[in-house]
């Protein structure tokens, strides 16, 4: 397939996936941020959402403060944002539009529909009863958009290339929100089990909508190491570092066997899986983890240079 | 100028032809409401589909959906059969035209094209001089476009033979009314156009480089998501099964063309084109584009791709060449030319000018080079101050125009606000030229002039389009 066919495809799935985080995100900082202070302690919610987007830089050379209203409109409506819900969004659509051929009707009407739908919210919704439901709207969007490539593509290279977008972005996302909430999850926090952080914690679960699932998996009230533990070494969760790179793995894997050969970014995502498979989270503690986060980081971006080296370009 | 004929009631509109007698019944009994339903919800399928154009020089519309008339255009098989005939002749001679233009020059040797209508022409390519096509094909895909004047008479309005758009629209409005009115379909026997990307797809492979060994790689070559025909080029490209490449997705090494695979460079043999000569190498042509692919033309000099349509195929589709087009098909074939051309003055010839300035409020005075309905006067409608503004802009630069008489295009009835009414149209079917010879699928674009009265049809001023059915005899 024409390399720009995979790359907009590959983007196409990254925006989608995007934009559903920064849904979560919202969603989990709205909530965070409406408990009484003695509950959540004095910090910040709104710019922890900014610095979980990845989008600091640019928020703060627009907005002095991170409150309620800026934090919602940058991540979600602002178009000087091209990490915004709706920039993704549109950003999804024109490479939708780029590689019509290579989707499904399904995908088309999935993404078409979405940015049409997105036109009525115009400028953001006006009170908050509706801007949940624009949040959950764009989860649906996503979880419709994933669906339908899921269950209408073919399963040659074009899927493949959709899939490893999705994977990359999420790994990319969980790792972030690690990032900037890493010292929330340390074992050796003063204040583990305080009430403060307890809410942190279930608000970092709900952005990777892990929250249910933690409870099926440890049987266990929240403890800041084991949600570590599931968002970075649980194969389960779905959106957990090592269950994403087990389905890019796969994915690089299904690619270059239709091809009849391999390369660089099968060996460094393997190289990275294989890692992860071997980790333990005493392990990572001891080396501390946050210098794991960051290197994990780092790794990621390079995958994404080699896929695109590799196959994009 | 006379009433118009109408295609269902003839010219006295008391009479219902036979091709619509089944639909006149129809009209009689559907609820007016009904059709109103279908067709917002014609609408509503066309933009979720995402059928749109862009109109250039709106800043604020990007993509706008052309507005789809429910009510079809419908022709008797004998009509068709006519149209045929003619159109192929049409082609053949067009396709000969260009041939002897960039070779022998036959045509002007013997004094019946002037010299310099074609070696001055902007649209001539000096590139193309002594170049030989394979199976002498120039003009792959044509946009004849045809309108109607009673029931016997047809006349060739224009010649597209550079990258003529508006195919989709004939194969997704006859899909769209398969969907909304089958009760309609069970009360007619009506050709098919569905084979459409087959037979185009089959004559593009007819046509690769004759040292093409393999199943021959044919990719549609498109401006980009910006251009206006996008969703025509995307569609199509997804109808022949054939990759959608950008001219960043090309390169040009050793003479040869590849595509930039996630596999690694892969061999192109055909290209059916829709970026204009002028984009297409910004070595050969314009340097500053960014649509092209560099080196290109080497490739196609050298005989390693070929273009669909021809670099060069300008020169047939000019206004003033029009003209001559009865000439032109008497010249090649020996025969008399079937379809008619619009009696024309060339705005060039000293005579022809003078009867053109006297009579500018009768006439419709276009471009030469122009298309999309764009620069052109038309004179019954104009008011004082617009037709002396553009006496002075044809006096300034009279080769640049040429003069047809307002003709009354027929109409046809058409569902607008206020219920059912008749409306011009006119027709554009696709011809397809290839080793195996013509081949056009029966139909074609039919563009309807949405205003009362309005002449002009086409959709970037406000026009429509309709299904074209041809009856199955």
């Amino acid at each position: 397939m024409l390399s720009r066919t995979a790359d907009n495809l590959y983007w196409l799935s990254r925006y989608v996936e995007r934009a559903e985080y920064l849904a979560r995100i919202l969603d989990a900082t709205q909530r965070l941020s409406a408990l009484p202070l003695a509950y959540v302690g004095a910090s910040n919610e709104w710019e922890s959402a900014v610095l979980t987007a990845g989008c600091a830089n640019g928020f703060f050379k627009l907005y002095d403060e991170a409150n309620e209203e800026n934090v919602t409109d940058y991540l979600a409506f602002s178009t000087a944002n091209s990490s915004s819900i709706r920039s993704c969004f549109e950003a999804a659509r024109h490479n939708a539009r780029a590689v019509r051929t290579a989707l499904t009707m399904e995908m088309w009407d999935a993404i078409n529909g979405t940015w049409l739908e997105l036109k009525r919210y115009g400028n953001g919704p006006t009170s908050r009863e509706e801007m949940s439901r624009f949040l959950r709207w764009v989860q649906e969007s996503s979880l419709r958009f994933d669906g339908s490539a899921y269950r209408t593509m073919l399963r040659n290279d074009a899927y493949w290339f959709s899939r490893l977008g999705v994977y990359m972005e999420r790994a990319d996302n969980t790792a972030r929100i690690l990032d900037v909430k890493y010292h929330l999850l340390l074992p050796d926090n003063e204040r583990v089990g305080g009430p403060l952080d307890y809410f942190q914690w279930a608000a970092i679960l709900r952005s990777v909508s892990a929250l249910t699932a933690y409870h099926w998996v440890y049987r266990d009230s929240l403890k800041p190491w084991l949600v570590a533990d599931l968002l970075i070494l649980k194969d389960e969760l779905p959106r957990s570092l090592s269950s994403c790179y087990e389905a890019i793995v796969r994915n690089l894997d299904s690619i270059s066997g239709s091809y009849g050969r391999q390369g660089p970014a099968q060996r460094q995502a393997r190289g990275l899986r294989t890692r992860l498979q071997n980790s333990k989270m005493d392990g990572i503690f001891q080396r501390g983890l946050h210098e794991f986060i960051s290197e994990f980081i780092t790794e990621n971006n390079r995958l994404g240079g080699a896929i695109t080296e590799q196959f994009l370009l | 100028m006379a009433a118009a004929f109408d295609e269902m009631k003839g010219h006295d509109g008391d009479e219902t032809r036979p091709a619509y007698a089944e639909l006149a019944r129809w009209l009689a009994e559907v609820p007016p409401d009904v059709l109103d339903y279908r067709r917002r919800e014609a609408e509503l399928i066309f933009r979720r589909i995402g059928i749109t154009f862009a109109v250039y020089g709106e800043a604020d519309s990007t993509e706008r959906l052309i507005p789809f008339d429910v009510i079809p255009r419908i022709m008797a098989a004998s009509e068709w059969k006519l149209l045929e005939k003619g159109l192929t002749q049409r082609v053949n001679a067009l396709n000969m035209f260009i041939k002897d233009v960039y070779g022998a020059r036959e045509i002007i040797k013997a004094g019946i094209i002037p010299e310099d209508l074609v070696f001055r022409n902007p649209a001539f390519r000096p590139e193309m001089s002594g170049q030989r096509v394979p199976h002498d094909i120039y003009v792959h895909i044509a946009g004849i476009d045809i309108i109607r004047v009673d029931a016997e008479t047809f006349y060739v309005l224009e010649d597209n033979a550079r990258t003529p758009s508006g195919v989709s629209y004939m194969l997704e409005n006859r899909e769209i009314m398969m969907r909304l009115f089958p009760e309609l379909f069970s009360r007619h026997r009506i050709a098919p156009v569905e084979n459409y990307p087959d037979e185009l797809l089959r004559s593009l492979k007819s046509v690769a480089p004759l040292t093409t060994t393999k199943e021959p790689n044919v990719v549609l070559l498109t401006p980009g998501v910006f251009n206006s025909a996008y969703y025509e080029h995307s569609f199509l490209a997804d109808k022949l099964g054939v990759e959608l490449v950008e001219g960043r997705d090309l390169f040009v090494k050793d003479e040869i063309v590849y595509m930039r695979t996630t596999q690694g460079p892969q061999r192109v043999d055909v290209i059916y084109r829709r970026v204009d000569d002028d984009f297409i190498d910004p070595l050969a042509f314009r340097p500053d584009s960014i649509l092209g692919v560099p080196g290109l033309m080497s490739a196609y000099t050298a005989g390693n791709v070929t273009l669909a349509n021809a670099v060069g195929t300008g020169i047939a589709d000019d206004k003033a060449v029009y003209s001559f087009m009865p000439a032109i098909v008497k010249f090649y074939l020996g025969e008399e030319p079937l379809l008619k051309n619009v009696p024309t003055w060339r705005c060039r010839e000293e005579e022809h000018l003078k009867y053109v300035l006297d009579h500018l409020p009768e006439l419709v005075v276009k471009e030469v080079h122009g298309s999309g309905g764009y620069g052109m006067l038309i004179g019954p409608t104009a008011s004082k101050v617009a037709i002396e503004q553009f006496r002075a802009k044809l006096k300034s630069d009279p080769t640049n125009f040429i003069a047809q008489p307002t003709l009354a295009l027929s109409t046809s009835p058409t569902c607008v606000e206020e219920g059912v009414a008749p409306r011009h149209v006119d027709l554009r079917p696709f011809v397809l030229s290839g080793r195996n010879g013509v081949k056009i699928v029966p139909g074609g674009l039919t563009r309807v002039a949405l205003k009362k009265g309005s002449l002009v049809v086409n959709s970037s001023q406000g026009g429509g389009t309709k299904d074209t059915w041809v009856l199955d005899s």
